[in-house]
């Protein structure tokens, strides 16, 4: 995916910045799950319900998403060829931004559940 | 050829976090549609299959994040020299599977995945 010159550079840069921000972030996470009484409906509703927890879940989860999908192109760079290549790696673009509207609407959501 | 193993573990590692990256989306979905909706997700999540496989994304987390940090201070400049490299590499294992027990064995949430009480 080298259509513009200097694209596979910031590709590289890039994906160290997600990778030193999911350090913490990951840690925070993992630490906050494992830390819960237990995964009931309640909990976890107000777990995200708190602006700071939401906003770190947020931000937790654009890093995680973007950092794999940088990750999956490469290794779908690496082992997939011909014309599947490219159907593959816009397939699973598409997932991804899937799945960060989704995350994005969940968390808002749930966010929401602690006004009403 | 270990140096390779390692390799390609972290690939791998990471894309069983990707996966586990979509449940984590799925999970979040699921709590925001309602109660129901989150009670059948967990209830699916807490499977045997399921379980295995959050065991093993939980073993993943680990292995990534040490052997992130380890790629991180090679971009750094830092331990590429090739006996540093191979002894670092032994670092990340140690690391990871301690902690992979410590947070399975000593984490509610890791004993449920364990199948202990």
């Amino acid at each position: 995916m080298s259509e513009r010159p200097g694209s596979a550079s910031r590709h590289w840069r890039n994906q160290r910045l997600t990778a030193i921000a999911l350090v913490p972030l990951g840690l925070w996470f993992l630490a906050s799950l494992l830390r819960q009484p237990s995964l009931d409906y309640a909990i976890v509703s107000g777990w995200f319900a708190k602006p700071l927890q939401a906003f770190l879940a947020s931000l937790f989860g654009a890093a995680l998403l973007w950092h794999s999908m940088q990750g999956v192109q490469v290794v779908l760079e690496d082992y997939v060829g011909g014309p599947l290549r490219g159907i593959s790696i816009v397939i699973a673009r598409a997932l991804h931004v899937g799945a960060a509207l989704a995350l994005a609407f969940a968390i808002l959501r749930l966010a929401q559940g602690a006004a009403s | 050829m270990y140096t390779m193993v390692l390799s390609i573990l972290h690939r791998a590692s990471g894309l069983v976090l990707s996966a586990a990256g979509f449940l984590y989306v799925g999970w979040l979905a699921a709590a925001a549609a309602g109660p129901g909706c989150y009670e059948r997700a967990v209830r699916w999540l807490s499977s045997l299959p399921m379980r295995i496989a959050l065991a093993l994304a939980l073993a993943a987390f680990w292995y990534h994040l040490f052997a992130g940090i380890r790629h991180l201070s090679w971009d750094a400049g830092l331990g590429f020299e090739k006996r540093t490299a191979r002894r670092s590499g032994v670092v990340v294992v140690v690391l990871a599977a301690a902690a992979f027990a410590a947070t399975i064995f000593l984490t509610p949430a890791g004993r449920f995945l364990a199948g202990m009480p």
